[in-house]
């Protein structure tokens, strides 16, 4: 149980970052962070203790392995931070280049 | 190999990193072949790859690779690897479904086996691991045409 | 090729015209990238009608596709059937529209098989969304088309749009990873991704409050994505950032298919509809609705009045789909296709309007209509649909949604539909003053017409936004019927796919 209470304290450092820091980077960092907790958390609720790792290899009976399904969503998962992540800093590449600052409080040519 | 001591980093690194790099893009073709049978497989070799070469990058400097590799080119092999996965997929029409293994199983654990599940992880390794080096040099070039100006 | 065989053509035409694209588009000339573009998008549309004449003639209530031969509950399915048909054919008509559009408008801008690329891939997304029977297969298809979008809204690359595409990024990605928590508490607690399988082992255990906790999970998640009220932050900002093509697709499809279409499959056919939850969603709806045409009110940006009436719209939809009452869904529905068929048409006039002026600002334009005789008359439809006039499709959803709330004994919310569409009909007479009529000032004398492209594809809708009304005719009602059934069949939806 301790486990997953350590993934809400790594969810609520990320969703603190994104929601109260001013520098670009630093939200892009705490976005990270929070897919990184969704992702361990759902790697957890695969495991079981004591548990093989899920390979299907020559002359080894099978049991006690762990669940491989959430291995694979997370990789997926992984891969789709990976494309959000490049997106938001070739972004935050340029919007340094427009603004020449890191600053989002000084970002705000939009009203919204 | 440019070995120009005022571009990179200093020659240990350079030194360490000359001594490493095959064994690295070894490692990465030899994930990507063998994924079929063990962990591993097309994305993980192919972001090894990918990585063999943003290493040399931050050893010696951006025009190692960039002289070698244009953006445009990366991006047409991204998605010749990107098309190439999708027509192994559509092969399975044949077969009567889309995906469909139709290839020869053959005997398991054998290098050629499990039909066209090495030729899939192929497919994702050329997508992925360009892929990954295309992202690495348009922001490599797009920091360089910031200081540029 | 048996005829079943059609349902991953949905999500295999537009990925492989995407990679397609993107590899030949250095090489050929632009002519023959635009050829590819129309056939691909011509040939979904073409497409999703056959899928609606296979599921009619055979008489089953859903076809299932099983990829790589696997059955249900272990392997990927994609599924055919009422709902998602009616979903397929809105995304590829508004889909094929906005293609023949772009053919002309994106001269402005300059990397052609770029913004073609990720056009598609966005199609791919919304259409392998659509289809799928699968829980995690939703979220890949959802992150394929919201990175696409986030792209496509930065695509112009200036101050504005960088910062309205950061803006939407990071809230996008916020939704994502909500509804992501809330797929793997579902995997956790049910041990399937199948969603007919997951129904169906959820509807065997009683009173269990993860199935709440999910449900907060994935309002939050699929609201923000559709921009409902207390998430619509950023599509103010997004939705005019972007091309006025991609704009028409943002607001007139992509925020219903990531959005609506999502929750509806989830909430409906998975989770399963429960009282509490439509209040919750009739509460959010009406609250769009009056609040977001009031901040409409006040906005001099057309395509920024256009994106708030979007959230308002949106409103709507959810209010009809939140009475749970057979006539309440019929009515939420059929506002989606009419939204989705109208709004769009109003993206793509305020895109003429930019691409012959070179501005969005009501205050600077006037007597366009003299000028500007297509744009104008198509404007003026759109705009008396959305308002709610009387012969055009918007208003008979709207009376629909309206006659709902009454027979539910919701005056209070039906009172709130009739204000908004009020007060729409008060901010679309402000545009069309402002725009059309009134003196033609001395700097636009010169200007013309769009080309035929844009025409063409502005004509079109507006003759779908005057025809609309005929869906509710006896003969072609199955259309709209089909889709409310799925909803209504409930988690019986688990007994029709896995039998």
């Amino acid at each position: 149980m301790s486990l997953y209470l350590l993934c809400l304290t790594l969810f609520c450092i990320g969703l603190y970052g994104v929601l109260r820091k001013r520098n670009i980077v630093k939200i892009i960092i705490g976005l990270a962070i929070i897919e990184y907790s969704i992702n361990l958390f759902f790697v957890l609720l695969g495991y079981r203790f004591h548990g093989r790792a899920p390979i299907d290899a020559q002359d080894q009976n099978i049991l006690n392995m762990v669940d491989p399904l959430p291995q694979a969503l997370v990789l997926t998962s992984i891969v789709i931070g990976l494309g959000v992540t490049a997106l938001l800093i070739s972004i935050a590449i340029r919007l340094y280049e427009k603004y020449g600052t890191f600053d989002i409080t000084k970002i705000r040519r939009l009203k919204g | 190999m440019i070995d120009n001591s005022k571009t990179g980093m200093s020659l240990i690194v350079k030194t360490i990193t000359r001594l490493t790099v095959g064994l690295i893009l070894l490692f990465g073709i030899y994930i990507v072949l063998h994924g079929h049978l063990s962990p591993g497989g097309g994305f993980a070799g192919g972001v090894i790859i990918a990585l063999s070469f943003v290493h040399l990058m931050l050893a010696f400097g951006k025009e190692v690779v960039t002289s070698k590799i244009s953006k445009n080119l990366a991006s047409n092999l991204e998605s010749i690897g990107a098309l190439m996965f999708l027509s192994i997929a559509a092969i399975g029409f044949f077969g009567g479904s889309f995906f469909l293994n139709i290839l020869k199983k053959g005997e398991p654990f054998e290098l050629f086996s499990a039909g066209t599940i090495p030729l899939s992880n192929l497919a994702i390794s050329l997508k992925v691991g360009i892929g990954l080096l295309a992202i690495f040099l348009a922001l490599v070039i797009l920091e360089g045409a910031k200081k540029e100006r | 090729m048996n005829t079943v065989n059609i349902i991953p053509l949905f999500v295999i035409i537009p990925l492989f015209s995407a990679f397609f694209i993107s590899f030949i588009g250095r090489f050929v000339k632009r002519a023959y990238i635009n050829l590819v573009s129309v056939i691909a998008c011509s040939s979904l549309l073409f497409l999703s009608f056959s899928g609606l004449n296979l599921l009619r003639s055979s008489a089953a209530p859903a076809l299932v596709y099983k990829i790589g031969g696997w059955a249900p509950p272990f392997g990927i399915c994609m599924v055919l059937d009422g709902l998602t048909n009616f979903m397929l054919i809105t995304v590829n008509l508004v889909a094929f529209f906005v293609s023949i559009y772009s053919l002309n408008y994106m001269d402005k801008y300059t990397d052609r098989p770029k913004f073609l690329t990720l056009f598609f891939l966005m199609l791919t997304g919304m259409n392998g969304l659509i289809v799928t029977g699968d829980l995690f297969n939703l979220f890949v298809f959802l992150e394929i088309a919201s990175i696409a979008s986030y792209a496509l809204v930065a695509f112009g690359t200036e101050a504005e749009e960088l910062e309205a595409s950061f803006k939407y990024t990071i809230m996008g990605s916020l939704a994502s990873s909500f509804i992501f928590v809330g797929i793997a508490f579902l995997y956790g607690f049910t041990s399937t991704l199948n969603m007919a399988d997951m129904a169906s082992i959820l509807s065997a255990k009683q009173n269990i409050w993860i199935v709440n906790f999910v449900a907060v999970l994935f309002l939050m998640g699929f609201g923000l994505k559709a921009a409902l009220m207390p998430f619509h932050g950023w599509i103010a900002d997004a939705h005019p950032s972007a091309p006025a093509s991609i704009s028409a697709m943002l607001s007139g499809v992509l925020i219903k298919t990531l959005g609506i279409y999502a929750l509806m499959r989830v909430f409906f056919n998975v989770l399963g509809m429960t009282d509490a939850y439509l209040s919750v969603l009739m509460f959010l709806g009406s609250l769009s609705i009056i609040v977001a045409v009031i901040l409409a009110l006040s906005q001099w940006d057309l395509k920024r009045l256009l994106a708030y009436h979007s959230i308002s719209q949106i409103g709507y939809v959810v209010l009809g789909i939140g009475l749970g009452t057979p006539l309440g869904i019929l009515g939420g529905l059929f506002h989606l296709f009419n939204h989705s068929i109208f709004k769009s048409l109003l993206f793509l006039t305020s895109g003429a309007i930019d691409y012959s002026t070179g501005t969005r600002d009501l205050k600077e334009m006037s007597g366009l209509r003299e000028k500007l005789p297509v744009t104008a008359k198509t404007n003026l439809i759109a705009s008396m649909s959305i308002a709610g006039i009387p012969p055009f499709n918007g208003f008979f959803s709207k009376l629909i949604i309206i006659f709902a709330c009454i027979q539910k004994g919701c005056i209070g919310y039906a009172l709130a539909a009739v204000i908004g569409s009020i007060l729409t009909l008060a901010s679309f007479t402000k545009v069309q003053k402002f725009a059309f009529f009134g003196e033609l000032k001395e700097k636009y004398k010169a200007i013309t017409e769009v080309p035929l492209a844009m025409k063409l594809s502005m004509i079109g809708l507006a003759i779908i936004c005057i025809l609309g009304g005929f869906l509710l005719l006896p003969s072609f009602r199955f259309f709209l019927n089909d889709a409310v059934g799925v909803l209504l069949e409930g988690r019986d939806y688990a007994k029709i796919i896995l039998k």
